[in-house]
């Protein structure tokens, strides 16, 4: 059954999960999905990196959505990030200097996907992080996982999730500071490495 | 050696038995398909051996993951939600009408969300470079869609019943038809992306995408109702697929206090 009787609330059940499949190309991903940043805002930041699967090859066809905080630590509310024409039908892109906090990108034939965002402020107990997730063909559940930012070592210290970790996984969530300023997080779905899921309750 | 589709036949039953045999000794009923799925090739390689780590959010209210982004009027133009309407001319096909309802765990509806929606065209082929299959491209049917849930939960989306389509998993390998969705909710946890299926499809027992959810009841509610009331007189046929969002928001977190 597909119509949901909400008035009997052991009924509404989850919609299960299903892999995006290989031809979600032209559907989800849009220009200028990784531009999260305003233009010349001084707290952006670049990221980059590659997703893997358990052979250590790179995947053509996976996306992530980030999606964080502003610098103050305020999750952003505005709308506009795949604004449309509606003279064209087609992409408007972001406007260049609302922060709508979240992007989506797909990765490129080498599996390497980049994207701008903002430094994220701390919220909660919580170390600053950007969410992270994952999608590709042959993911029958989508994945998540955070970037945190390196550099504050008492704030990463006593985040909550970090603690949790064990030592020789932590570094799956913590992004390298590369020498030309970007930051550098992949995600390795499978094998040696493999990158530190979650899931929420 | 070649891979038949007797092969992932005894495959599906075998995890399909496995999955019987876990919850009537006792294993909760799984909603989700598990990420390895071994009928499902594509899982092999590609699903975290470690488990994941479970992030209680009542204990912190203030996670980024318990909001969502805001999607609103500028994100879509009027006619996304009209697959039939985004070129010159009549794509070809059997025109549909999908309406349905955004839900919560709890039954409530959620507004103002982004709904996107894409899908293969009626001979089974997608305006896709890198889809080769051996199928008429309909240069008037994109097979995009986007629409934004109403003030009751409400999305409907008027298109082209899609075909059905092979995909080299394994000799003779078929899609049932279906259209891809992509939803978000009140908080980034709810995020989800699926497949509506069309009734009493002939190749369900054959795929192994669908049959990856291995309970019965909820692979059932991959799949629409035709509802007659649905149909649009001299134009569509009508169906309903209402979906719920899985995942803790942060109404449940207050509730749960």
């Amino acid at each position: 059954m597909t119509k949901i009787d909400t008035s009997r609330p052991e009924t509404v059940l989850p919609t299960p999960s299903h892999t995006v499949g290989p031809f979600y190309g032209h559907a989800l991903p849009f220009p200028g999905g990784g531009d999260i940043a305003p233009v010349g805002h001084p707290e952006s930041i670049a990221l980059q990196g590659y997703v893997y699967d358990g052979e250590g090859n790179p995947l053509p066809d996976a996306f992530v959505e980030l999606w964080s905080a502003d610098p103050d630590g305020d999750v952003p509310q505005v709308d506009g990030s795949i604004r449309r024409d509606p003279a064209s039908g087609g992409y408007l892109g972001r406007n260049g200097v609302e922060f709508t906090g979240w992007g989506r990108i797909q990765t490129d034939a080498n599996g390497h996907w980049t994207a701008r965002t903002l430094r994220p402020g701390a919220r909660g107990r919580s170390a600053p992080y950007i969410s992270v997730c994952v999608f590709a063909r042959g993911l029958l559940v989508h994945l998540y996982t955070r970037i945190y930012l390196p550099g504050d070592e008492a704030a990463l210290a006593a985040d909550p999730l970090l603690a949790r970790v064990p030592a020789e996984r932590r570094d799956t969530l913590i992004a390298r500071e590369r020498r030309d300023g970007t930051y550098r997080f992949d995600i390795r779905l499978q094998g040696e490495g493999e990158t530190v899921f979650l899931e929420f309750q | 050696m070649t891979l038949t589709q007797h092969d992932i036949d005894r495959e599906i039953a075998a995890e399909h038995a496995a999955y019987e045999k876990r919850v009537a000794d006792g294993a909760p009923v799984e909603h989700h398909p598990r990420r390895d799925y071994t009928p499902y090739r594509s899982s092999v390689l590609r699903h975290p051996k470690q488990p994941p780590i479970t992030i209680d959010v009542s204990k912190d209210p203030e996670l980024v993951e318990l909001h969502s982004p805001a999607f609103g009027e500028r994100d879509i133009t009027e006619i996304d939600n009209d697959l039939t309407r985004q070129h010159n001319g009549e794509p070809i096909g059997e025109r549909i009408t999908v309406e349905g309802r955004l839900l919560d765990r709890d039954g409530r509806p959620l507004r103002g969300q982004l709904i996107e929606v894409w899908q293969a065209n009626s001979a089974g082929r997608y305006a896709h470079q890198r889809e080769q299959h051996d199928a008429p491209l309909d240069p008037n049917f994109t097979g995009v869609g986007r629409t934004l849930t109403d003030d009751s939960g409400f999305y409907r989306f008027t298109t082209i019943q899609p075909g059905p389509y092979p995909w080299r998993q394994h000799v003779n390998a078929w899609r049932p038809a279906h259209i891809h969705f992509s939803l978000f909710g009140t908080a980034f946890t709810q995020r989800l992306v699926t497949q509506m299926y069309f009734p009493s499809d002939p190749l369900f027992p054959y795929d192994p995408i669908i049959q990856s959810v291995t309970d019965d009841a909820a692979r059932q509610r991959l799949v629409a109702t035709y509802d007659h009331s649905l149909s649009v007189p001299e134009f569509s046929m009508g169906y309903h697929w209402d979906i719920v969002l899985d995942g803790p928001n942060a109404t449940w977190i207050e509730e749960g206090r």
